[in-house]
């Protein structure tokens, strides 16, 4: 898969790109400011851009505005937004562009390079990947709704799914039988009033609904 | 400033010392001189003024031009009259700084947004009418201090002028007695000298401060005007200071740190079965130790001051810190326009430090804080708490209140007001 890397510290840009790279990912281009970035993603077409919040040249939310123009003008391009903080408020912003093939993690998760690249692969296929951080955010500003009538378990797979996980990865996460998240998942659909149509649809809207969009 | 430190005319001397002294009777000379300017200058104004009403209302006897230079004059008159007694105003408190050290301070300038504004509220403020006062005292007895601190100074010589004249007219025994007579006022009024000019000079000492500056309370406004300004700029310091703080940690330790940790987390990934366990084991734990340091000052920065509070408001700032509460917190925000800064840094400081409260001292651990459109912030807590002194510093510095009612059982309320500024 091919990616565009947007980050303005040099350190980090040469550390994601030998990352990737050892990852199979390849990377077609390393950026450090927004402006270079729509530039390469227009050039090059990537797969994913991977894109830094804070860059030049005032240091507060380049990334993020980048971002929303990628998922505005390339709607095949998968963006993975990183920063040192994460912003519920950031999050809601890229989330009301688009609810698939985006991501937005803290840069901690690079460290643990496995987790980081299995997430940069699934918003690459179109899926999400959300910090908990964000999700815990998220949680704390939300409003009384149908979500009060989940057990703390249920809230929980709601999360783990927010977060852009599989049925597999919640099973994985909460060391239960598989069986048990299926349960818990139709729980969720039926608590949050969301007919049996499309799974895959019931997945994007039960988490759109735990956003509070 | 405060009375006493510069009148030169109080400190106890012999009468040598006090003739040594010429400040007094240079002030004394320069306010006869003052006294002078003023009543030709005033003087002047106000007859021109005068003038020009007058030959208005008897109808100008020129061309139309004339008529429309006399109600320039007429127009004119008040404004220039300002400017004199202002002028005069400053000059007279620069012959009490030169001369005899006296530091009186300039009293509040009317301010005003347009030029008919600004004359209008000049003329009401009770400052104009008090220069005004001085300069019509420096006229008359002003004038007549210089003229009799000169007169004491001059006595020997102005006797012995009226003595020669008096020479033509004969020698007889009244003269000489008159002689005699006048020979001792003369030196008895030299003798005085010094202490008529020290007198004059405190006369008009008190005269001036009492209306050549600022009246009391203008001088407490304007004092309570440079301790809020001085006092704002302190707190945006301390802003500034935390910004700097936050950016310089995040463009240098934390990238460092994120680096650090991936490149820990590439070894950790790479090891295969072949590496010995304490290798393996030393790597996974630097790797560890290395993921929670930076989540330890991932913390500590979002304390400081989150960019997000810059870029997005202190409605979205909170949402980092209500998450990362080591108790379950629910946030409500009713928010309107934003408010200054400083204000949003002390809003978010205050909640950021109430919920650390909470989490210390809460009996069943539940937080909330709300957030009013008013610019109030409040914050609810279970459980009493201290550290609030802190708290209500960083209120107080922006004007704000803080307040906490604590009712045996609980909840303890903190709520917290603060101006939302501009």
């Amino acid at each position: 898969m091919r990616v565009v890397i947007a980050e303005d510290s040099v350190l980090l840009q040469a550390g994601l790109t030998k990352l990737l790279g050892d990852g199979g990912f390849e990377v077609v281009a390393a950026v450090g400011d927004a402006e270079s970035l729509l530039r390469a993603v227009a050039e090059h077409r990537p797969d994913v851009a991977v894109v830094d919040v804070r860059m030049p040249p005032t240091h507060t939310d380049e990334g993020i505005r980048a971002a929303l123009v990628i998922a505005g003008q390339h709607p095949e391009v998968a963006v993975l937004v990183l920063s040192q903080y994460v912003e519920e408020r950031y999050a809601t912003d890229l989330l009301s562009e688009r609810t698939s093939a985006v991501g937005y993690l803290l840069k901690d998760r690079v460290a643990h390079v496995a987790d980081f690249l299995d997430a940069l692969r699934r918003v690459a296929d179109g899926g999400t990947a959300l910090d908990p951080e964000v999700v815990a955010q998220l949680l704390v500003r939300r409003r009384a709704d149908p979500l009060d009538r989940l057990t703390p378990r249920e809230l929980q797979v709601l999360q783990l799914m927010a977060e852009g996980r599989s049925n597999n990865g919640i099973t994985e996460a909460l060391r239960v039988s598989p069986s048990a998240v299926e349960k818990y998942v139709s729980n969720i659909f039926a608590k949050l009033d969301l007919a049996p149509t499309d799974i895959d649809h019931r997945r994007v809207l039960a988490v759109l609904k735990f956003l509070g969009a | 400033m405060a009375p006493g430190l510069g009148g030169v005319y109080r400190e106890a001397m012999s009468w040598m010392e006090k003739v040594r002294d010429w400040r007094p009777t240079v002030h004394a000379l320069a306010g006869l001189a003052a006294g002078a300017l003023t009543a030709a200058v005033l003087g002047g104004l106000v007859l021109g003024w005068l003038a020009a009403i007058l030959s208005l209302i008897d109808g100008p006897t020129g061309g139309w031009e004339l008529a429309w230079f006399y109600v320039a004059v007429v127009l004119a008159g008040p404004v220039l009259a300002l400017w004199a007694i202002h002028g005069l105003g400053a000059l007279q408190r620069m012959r009490f700084r030169a001369v005899l050290g006296v530091e009186i301070a300039a009293p509040p300038r009317a301010v005003g947004s347009s030029l008919l504004q600004r004359p209008v509220r000049a003329w009401r403020a009770p400052a104009t009418w008090r220069q005004l006062g001085y300069h019509l005292l420096a006229m008359i007895s002003g004038t007549a201090g210089g003229l009799l601190v000169a007169a004491c100074w001059t006595a020997p010589v102005l006797t012995y002028l009226v003595v020669r004249q008096g020479e033509g007219a004969g020698a007889a025994a009244g003269l000489v007695r008159a002689v005699l007579l006048a020979a001792i006022v003369a030196a008895a009024m030299l003798l005085v000298a010094p202490w008529m000019a020290r007198s004059v000079a405190a006369a008009d000492e008190a005269g001036g401060r009492a209306l050549l500056g600022p009246s009391r309370s203008e001088e407490l406004a304007l004092r309570v005007e440079t301790l809020a300004r001085s006092r704002a700029e302190v707190v945006a310091a301390t802003d500034a200071e935390r910004r700097r703080i936050e950016r310089d940690l995040h463009d240098g330790a934390q990238r460092r740190l994120v680096a650090l940790a991936m490149q820990l987390g590439m070894a950790r990934a790479s090891l295969g079965d072949d590496v010995p366990e304490p290798l393996r084991q030393v790597i996974e734990q630097a790797h560890d130790e290395a993921t929670e340091a930076l989540a330890e000052l991932r913390q500590l920065v979002r304390g400081l001051h989150p960019a997000v509070l810059d870029d997005r408001g202190l409605d979205a700032a909170l949402s980092g810190i209500a998450a990362n509460a080591p108790v379950p917190v629910r946030l409500r925000v009713d928010a309107g326009a934003r408010c200054a800064p400083a204000i949003e840094a002390v809003a978010y400081f205050v909640v950021s430090e109430a919920l650390t409260n909470v989490a210390k001292h809460a009996d069943d651990g539940r937080g909330g804080a709300t957030l009013d459109s008013v610019g109030g912030a409040g914050a609810a807590a279970n459980g009493g708490g201290t550290g609030l002194r802190g708290l209500a510093q960083r209120a107080a510095a922006v004007d704000g209140t803080l307040t906490v009612d604590s009712p045996p059982g609980g909840p303890t309320r903190i709520t917290v007001e603060l101006p939302c500024g501009s």
